[in-house]
């Protein structure tokens, strides 16, 4: 299929900045998406608040737009309600990681079968450029005029340490590589987490004097380099892309299941074992 | 003079029978427990198949229960990481067509009022249980409190309806809990049964009506074919939205933003304005048919306790015992507190000498009587605060007092 059969034209254009990383994820997972062949019906996309949430509304699958950082717990409630459905969470780094990092890290350790994307442009842009949890020390945000002390999450750690079973990190800029990513996490058993940095260059590159999004863009080229590749070996302060982690682990709903087999056995055992009349009654009876 | 109930009331057995083996109820129907498990019944009875919870007292026997009884027939529960993922959870399994609670107490409900508003901006049908304990704050976890009224009513932002019912004995806690499902379903709303600590671990009879003894309302689901288009905020005449199941045929956007008939947000001032008036409209002119109270020794009545949840429990065994002096004294008990039964309580009151409120708050449903009879100056407040179960006494005290017999 187009690409354009898997998006609501009817309410495009888009609302983000000229520029935006966002929408180049979007193309990419769409692709990714049509390339697996699913079904648009099998699809719930669940979604936050920020730039990057309003994706769920563009998309002609099932769509959840929902409070800022609980995506994750209504995707939860979708997923265990109904497993065969596959749940796709795009969040900006506040929504997932601020607001939300209590649901993210405990999604990841339920390992229950939810991909979650994280849209890493390192600033809340809907808000107008408050600095994030992924910001990082030293940078300026209208929240941070003398820049920022805090330290930042690194996501792809954080989602090993929380047990997500499948882990990944590219940019926008690697188009190619993120469909592929995107691809083996959508098809990935269990909690899977791809980070993606993305570029603001309204209010993160602004500030922070990173020039616009073709230069932002040629940043994130720059800047990283895959797993295992010569480039990293030569340069460790460049950040790694690829696959981190992709392991084999229980699964949260079909572990359930499992626990509903068991509940329905013994719950049928006892029903057998059961007297039809109260003891008690019969042995007054008897006493009578 | 006996209990009066009203046709509005949920059910009729209140006084149980001795002897109800002879009257053919099955042993296994009746039941000696507390009123936590009488709800977790009530909700089983009206086909929940879908719970999302957090432990806190007094309601975590709720979530125990659930936790068993739901997987034996195939249904979910899941111990969220916190109360806001247990109500963004059920709303999500809503979606998918199922029958979803959750279940609390004071700082829990606190938590749960951000998403108790996407519920029902979204108009996505689920039942929140609040047994309330002493507040504010973690205030008093293992004592009994009525302080969470008007949070129900008011304590997520933005004007919005909703319904909230309560009971003072565990037949009713089973009746109003299947009734809180039916009613979620048929406006499509949140419900919240407010119960107390008091009713929620008092152990008492229960009989477990037969199937089909009571009515079950099921999820309405569209009748629009697939390729034809679905419009999911698009009321029917008569003002219900039929739902579909995500993974069903239909795909379409919920959102907790102003929206428009297809579910995508809007904040075109007329589609607000009318977003708006449809969320409050859709129970506040069904106040009449939301309404539910019964009648205890009312008859006559010059004196009027009105209360609810476990108050009713003090006010119903003072005024039998007045009424046997032959003081004309009654109680009108509410088991819907929203939409509050104004024109109800208004007729109800209309010839007493005296409202008393009894209630365990300093005056919550109070002011809403004093707001809606004829003459204010006549409402009373019996209440207590200090967590202890308001007694009769303490209620015969204050009617003393406003009958000018000092005590």
């Amino acid at each position: 299929m187009a690409i354009k059969d898997y998006i609501r034209q009817r309410y495009f254009p888009q609302m983000w900045c000229p520029g935006c990383g966002h929408g180049i994820i979007l193309n990419s997972l769409l692709r990714a998406v049509d390339e697996l062949g699913l079904d648009k019906n099998g699809i719930v996309m669940t979604s936050g608040i920020g730039c990057s949430a309003r994706i769920s509304g563009y998309v002609d699958f099932h769509s959840l737009h929902t409070l800022h950082g609980r995506a994750l717990a209504f995707a939860t409630g979708v997923k265990l309600s109904k497993p065969e459905l596959k749940l796709i969470v795009p969040m900006g780094d506040g929504d997932a990681l601020a607001i939300g990092g209590n649901h993210f890290i405990h999604a990841a350790r339920r390992n229950i079968d939810i991909t979650a994307i994280v849209m890493n442009n390192r600033i809340y842009g809907m808000t107008g450029g408050q600095y994030s949890p992924l910001s990082g020390p030293g940078k300026k945000a209208t929240t941070a005029p003398y820049t920022t002390i805090d330290n930042q999450f690194d996501v792809v750690d954080l989602s090993i340490a929380a047990g997500a079973s499948f882990v990944a990190r590219s940019t926008a800029y690697h188009v190619l590589e993120c469909i592929d990513i995107l691809k083996k996490a959508i098809q990935h058993k269990g909690f899977s987490v791809v980070e993606i940095l993305s570029q603001c260059p309204t209010h993160y590159g602004r500030k922070n004097k990173e020039g616009d999004a073709a230069q932002m863009l040629e940043f994130q080229k720059n800047t990283t380099a895959k797993l295992d590749s010569k480039a990293l070996e030569n340069d460790p302060t460049l950040i790694p892309r690829g696959i981190f982690v992709d392991i084999d682990a229980p699964e949260y709903c079909e572990e359930y299941d499992k626990i509903v087999e068991r509940a329905m056995k013994a719950s049928q055992n006892s029903k057998s074992e059961q007297p039809l009349v109260n003891p008690l009654i019969q042995q007054s009876c008897v006493t009578q | 003079m006996t209990d009066n109930i009203n046709s509005n009331s949920v059910n009729d057995n209140n006084g149980i029978k001795p002897n109800d083996i002879n009257n053919g109820i099955k042993a296994n129907n009746i039941k000696f427990i507390q009123g936590n498990e009488a709800c977790v019944e009530g909700a089983l009875y009206a086909g929940v198949d879908f719970f999302a919870g957090y432990p806190i007292t007094p309601s975590t026997e709720i979530a125990e229960l659930l936790s068993k009884r739901l997987p034996e027939k195939g249904g979910k529960f899941i111990q969220m990481e916190d109360e806001i993922a247990s109500m963004c959870a059920i709303i999500g399994a809503s979606l998918t067509g199922h029958k979803v609670m959750t279940a609390t107490s004071g700082p829990g409900f606190s938590l749960k009022q951000e998403a108790l508003g996407y519920a029902c901006m979204a108009e996505i049908p689920c039942v929140i249980v609040n047994v309330q304990r002493g507040g504010p704050s973690t205030g008093n976890p293992t004592h009994v409190s009525q302080g969470d009224i008007n949070q129900a009513r008011w304590g997520t932002h933005g004007d919005h309806a909703i319904i909230a019912l309560t009971a003072s004995n565990h037949q009713d806690v089973f009746g109003v809990t299947v009734d809180a499902f039916n009613l979620a379903e048929t406006y499509r709303t949140p419900v919240i049964l407010l119960f107390d600590e008091v009713v929620g671990h008092m152990r008492e009879k229960l009989i477990i009506p037969e199937k089909g003894e009571l009515p079950i309302v099921d999820r309405l689901r569209t009748s629009v074919r697939k390729g034809v288009d679905y419009h999911p905020y698009l009321p029917r005449e008569d003002g219900r939205l039929p739902m579909s199941d995500f993974g069903a045929e239909h795909r379409y956007n919920v959102t907790g933003l102003f929206h428009d008939m297809w579910g995508f947000p809007s904040n075109n001032p007329q589609v607000v304005r009318e977003l708006l008036h449809h969320l409050v409209d859709k129970i506040e002119n069904n106040v009449h048919t939301i309404t539910r109270y019964k009648e205890h020794y009312l008859e006559g009545a010059e004196y009027i306790l009105i209360s609810y949840g476990s108050s009713a429990r003090s006010a119903i065994h003072m005024a039998k015992n007045r009424r046997e002096r032959g003081e004309k004294v009654g109680v009108l008990e509410l088991q819907s507190i929203w939409p509050f039964p104004e024109a109800m309580v208004r007729e109800k009151c209309a010839n007493a000498k005296a409202v008393i409120v009894v209630e365990m708050n300093m005056g919550q449903v109070m002011r809403e009587v004093k707001a809606c009879v004829d003459n204010p100056s006549k409402v009373f407040l019996a209440n207590r605060i200090d967590n202890k179960l308001i007694n009769p006494t303490n209620i015969k005290t204050l009617l003393r007092i406003i009958q000018g017999r000092g005590v």
